[in-house]
């Protein structure tokens, strides 16, 4: 597109300026100071190029399809005084600002950038500090946010925003961003078909990544470290989550993933690395989980409430203080070929697979999902004893609940 | 980390006790010369305590040593691990001098040290786990931090676990937890538990055997 | 040299010692006689200060003993059953009490007198019964104290070692020496005691020279004199 429009624009250099598609140079010292000024005099499909420099200003309206171009990162200060950027045409391209200072308010979410009612817009290398919201898309169809950078330093959730936000926009690119230090990381609310792939959110003070009412989408290889939670994905369907990492969401209430309400979900290639809780999942029907790793959670999976006809396969369990935790002895749900760092069984007939089921969830977990106190015993002798006969008989856990066939390898 | 919270206690007691029986001769030879008897049974606590403190702390320290721990941040947890499995030891060995001087019966003397050992290792907890579940209407953060103070093991194992920042997963009780524990005013508080924890066996077992006929 | 008030000492319910009032003058050889468990060791322990009694007290060089532990300086004690640490050597032994008491000592001679020189070197857990007892009698003698207490020195030694043993005694006595002596054997008490005490039930039940035993019981040799002591009244 920048490629495009560059080329749009030595076009009109080479056949005159009369038409067109020009280019307008702003700069402190030239005779265009201010980007408001520069869009007013600008038209359609123009390209505004914004040179290195200090603009302050706020509530700047593009009601045209421009490109702004920012060179060396110019910078637009709002001062805290209100939303900087709102775009409310269609074929809109930001590229290449830095925007900071953005207003905070208790009523209005004042955003960097704010779309709105439009489509074929792009948002590309634009650096957002001191923001309440970064990315506003609003009903917003069609667009691509990439490779951003958005630091925020948000201290409570009250007073912060999310770094990007989609609220009805569907069919939305967001690509190589990095998210830190906001609300949530990403925020989708009634979004469908969105892509989210290769973004890095992390020290966020709410989720790094946060699904509301949003169906069809698909989000690989991100990141999400450190956040009060990893991702939290509610009341929403046939989400695609693969490849990604969740790496030390660590706190009380902390967790890698949560499922609210999910149905027909793929979760598979993930990597849940140091977190309290890996996977919190309530009332999630119809996921196939394959193909993760939970590496040194607190508890891997922690199912809560209702869950059906779920299917765990090819998972890699390593050193997790517990692997899975039910509140129920009812199970519908199917753990296959996994492979358990505390199975102790043994492969006579060598074919990989271990010759005793596994089962996964300890009589420990059972307990401490009834009564929470009980949770300071957690590495005693006593526990392990009980685990242990539990083990051999169990009698509160589901004996259902068992992987008839544990790997004796890591499954690749 | 269950080795030092189950197994020190464990060695603590077995070796309090074989050793005490083993050097009753001994103690009644020296009881005939002119030495004050506290000194006695102090002189033998302290050596049967103090080397197997000493054993400990060279055992884990010096693989942990060569491991190049000193240059990490983990020193801090990892002194605190050797300081309370100090601790314990010193305790379990009291209180098995203790059971070993109140019975002149050497078998009952060996079970009765088992015995506690057991009951401060799995069966306190079995009874905490008990009541726990059995109270769980009621607020417990109280009781579940009194009933860990007052068993030497239990406490250790929450210092340690607390210091390895496992706490997140406590959830809401290892917060308050982390909380009491996890200010230098509850380290305090803990050490001066465990410290007379230390003391008050060690001053029943002078106390008795100033009393005690040989 | 000792005196013993109202001495009382249970064991559980047993009651062993019931009011002992005994005083015993300083030089002399006194033997403590009595049936098996009529509190002879007992007695002797109490006054080591290993027995607490329960009742009454104990002086020794006009010092009581209660609470005090310096006053065994003065004692040399010569346990009834060798109980030794088997784990230590003869001479480490002897230099580990050496060590303790802090006094000069005579160790060579009395190990050449009951020829230990070639135990020296050898672990206590691997001598018999009776090497073991004259290593005993080593500790017991080798240092120069005034009061001397030798439960039981007879056992399990051999004719040769037996006669040391007396003359050892003897040359004690002669120094001015108190010495208290219990055993069983009579002939050796007859040969070495001048004084009797006789314990009966926790009580003392006679107390004087051995020629006022025998007019007392009209017997001619000590063994029936001490046999017949029951049948008589009391003397004390």
């Amino acid at each position: 597109m920048k490629h495009f429009l560059f080329f749009l624009s030595l076009v009109n250099v080479i056949f005159g300026f009369s038409q067109q598609d020009k280019t307008i140079t702003i700069c402190p010292d030239c005779n265009v100071k201010t980007v408001r000024e520069g869009i007013k005099m600008a038209s359609d499909f123009d390209t505004l190029l914004i040179k290195k420099g200090t603009y302050k200003e706020f509530n700047i309206l593009i009601d045209k399809p421009l490109t702004l171009l920012g060179e060396d990162f110019p910078v637009i200060d709002g001062e805290d005084k209100g939303e900087i950027i709102r775009i409310a045409s269609d074929n809109v391209t930001v590229d290449g600002l830095f925007i900071i200072n953005v207003g905070t308010s208790y009523t209005s979410d004042y955003a960097a950038i704010r779309v709105v009612k439009s489509e074929n817009y792009l948002i590309q290398n634009v650096v957002l500090e001191k923001l309440f919201f970064g990315i506003y898309l609003e009903k917003s169809n069609n667009g691509k946010v990439y490779h951003n950078k958005i630091i925020g330093d948000a201290q409570d959730e009250y007073n912060s925003g999310n770094g990007i936000q989609l609220w009805y926009s569907h069919n939305v690119e967001v690509d190589r961003n990095i998210i830190q230090g906001v609300r949530d990381g990403i925020y989708l609310e009634f979004s469908d078909h969105v892509t989210i792939n290769n973004n890095t959110s992390a020290n966020n003070l709410r989720y790094g990544l946060h699904f509301m009412f949003s169906n069809d989408d698909v989000y690989t290889n991100n990141v999400f470290e450190n956040n009060g939670a990893g991702v939290a994905v509610m009341f929403s369907k046939r989400i695609k989550m693969i490849g990604n990492t969740f790496h030390k969401n660590w706190g009380t209430a902390a967790f890698g993933m949560l499922l609210k309400e999910i149905n027909d979900a793929e979760i598979s290639g993930n990597t849940f690395e140091e977190n309290t809780i890996g996977i919190n999942i309530e009332g999630s029907n119809r996921i196939e989980y394959k193909n993760n790793d939970f590496i040194k959670n607190g508890w891997a999976v922690k199912v809560l409430g209702a869950c059906y006809t779920n299917t765990f396969t090819k998972n890699n369990f390593l050193y997790n203080s517990f692997d899975i935790s039910y509140n129920g002895k009812l199970n519908d749900n199917v753990f296959n070929q996994n492979y358990w760092s505390d199975y102790t069984g043994y492969d006579l007939d060598k074919n990989g697979v271990g010759d005793v089921p596994y089962r996964p969830v300890k009589l420990f977990s059972y307990i401490v999902n009834q009564t929470p106190e009980t949770i300071v015993l957690l590495r005693s002798l006593f526990m392990d004893i009980i685990d242990f006969s539990e083990k051999v008989s169990p009698v509160f856990t589901p004996d259902n609940l068992l992987d008839a066939n544990p790997l004796m390898k890591k499954s690749l | 980390m269950n080795i030092i919270i189950v197994l020190v206690p464990l060695i603590g007691t077995i070796f309090g006790v074989m050793y005490y029986y083993n050097s009753k001769e001994f103690i009644e030879l020296l009881l005939a010369q002119p030495i004050k008897r506290s000194s006695i049974f102090l002189g033998q606590y302290l050596g049967v305590a103090g080397s197997l403190t000493l054993s400990l702390v060279l055992g884990l320290g010096i693989p942990f040593l060569l491991y190049g721990l000193f240059k990490s941040d983990a020193i801090f947890d990892f002194a605190l691990l050797l300081v309370t499995g100090a601790f314990l030891t010193m305790i379990f060995t009291a209180l098995s001098f203790n059971i070993a001087l109140s019975n002149e019966n050497k078998i009952k003397g060996f079970g009765y040290a088992v015995l506690l050992w057991l009951f401060l290792a799995v069966i306190y907890d079995g009874l905490f786990l008990m009541s726990l579940i059995i109270f769980k209407e009621y607020p417990l953060d109280t009781f579940s931090l009194a009933a860990t103070m007052f068993n030497p093991i239990d406490l250790s194992r929450t210092l340690i676990l607390l210091k390895l920042d496992i706490s997140a997963l406590l959830g809401y009780t290892g917060a308050i937890f982390k909380q009491f524990f996890g200010t230098n005013q509850g380290l305090i508080i803990s050490m001066l538990m465990l410290l007379l924890w230390t003391v008050l066996p060690i001053w029943r077992l002078v106390f008795i055997s100033k009393k005690k006929d040989f | 040299m000792i005196q013993i008030e109202n001495l009382h000492k249970k064991f559980g319910k047993n009651e062993v010692l019931k009011g002992v009032d005994l005083n015993i003058d300083e030089g002399g050889i006194f033997a403590v006689l009595g049936p098996n468990g009529s509190g002879k060791t007992t007695l002797i322990k109490s006054t080591l200060g290993m027995v607490i009694p329960n009742k009454g007290s104990i002086a020794v060089s006009g010092m009581s003993i209660k609470k005090n532990w310096r006053y065994r300086k003065d004692i040399n004690y010569l346990p009834q059953i060798a109980n030794f640490p088997g784990n230590l050597k003869v001479r480490e032994l002897i230099r580990m009490i050496k060590d303790l008491r802090q006094m000069h000592s005579e160790e060579e001679k009395l190990i050449q007198l009951f020829q230990l020189e070639p135990f020296l070197g050898k672990k206590l857990s691997t001598l018999s019964g009776g090497t073991k007892q004259k290593v005993n009698l080593v500790l017991a003698f080798m240092f120069d104290c005034p009061l001397l207490v030798l439960d039981e020195p007879t056992t399990g030694l051999d004719p040769a070692s037996l006669i040391s043993l007396k003359e050892l005694i003897q040359k004690e006595k002669e120094n001015g020496k108190t010495i208290l002596i219990t055993s069983h054997i009579m002939q050796f008490v007859a040969e070495v005691a001048e004084e009797i005490i006789y314990l009966l039930e926790g009580r003392i039940y006679f107390k004087g020279s051995i020629e006022e035993l025998k007019t007392k019981t009209n017997q001619a040799d000590l063994e029936h004199a001490i046999a017949a002591i029951a049948t008589i009244p009391t003397y004390v």
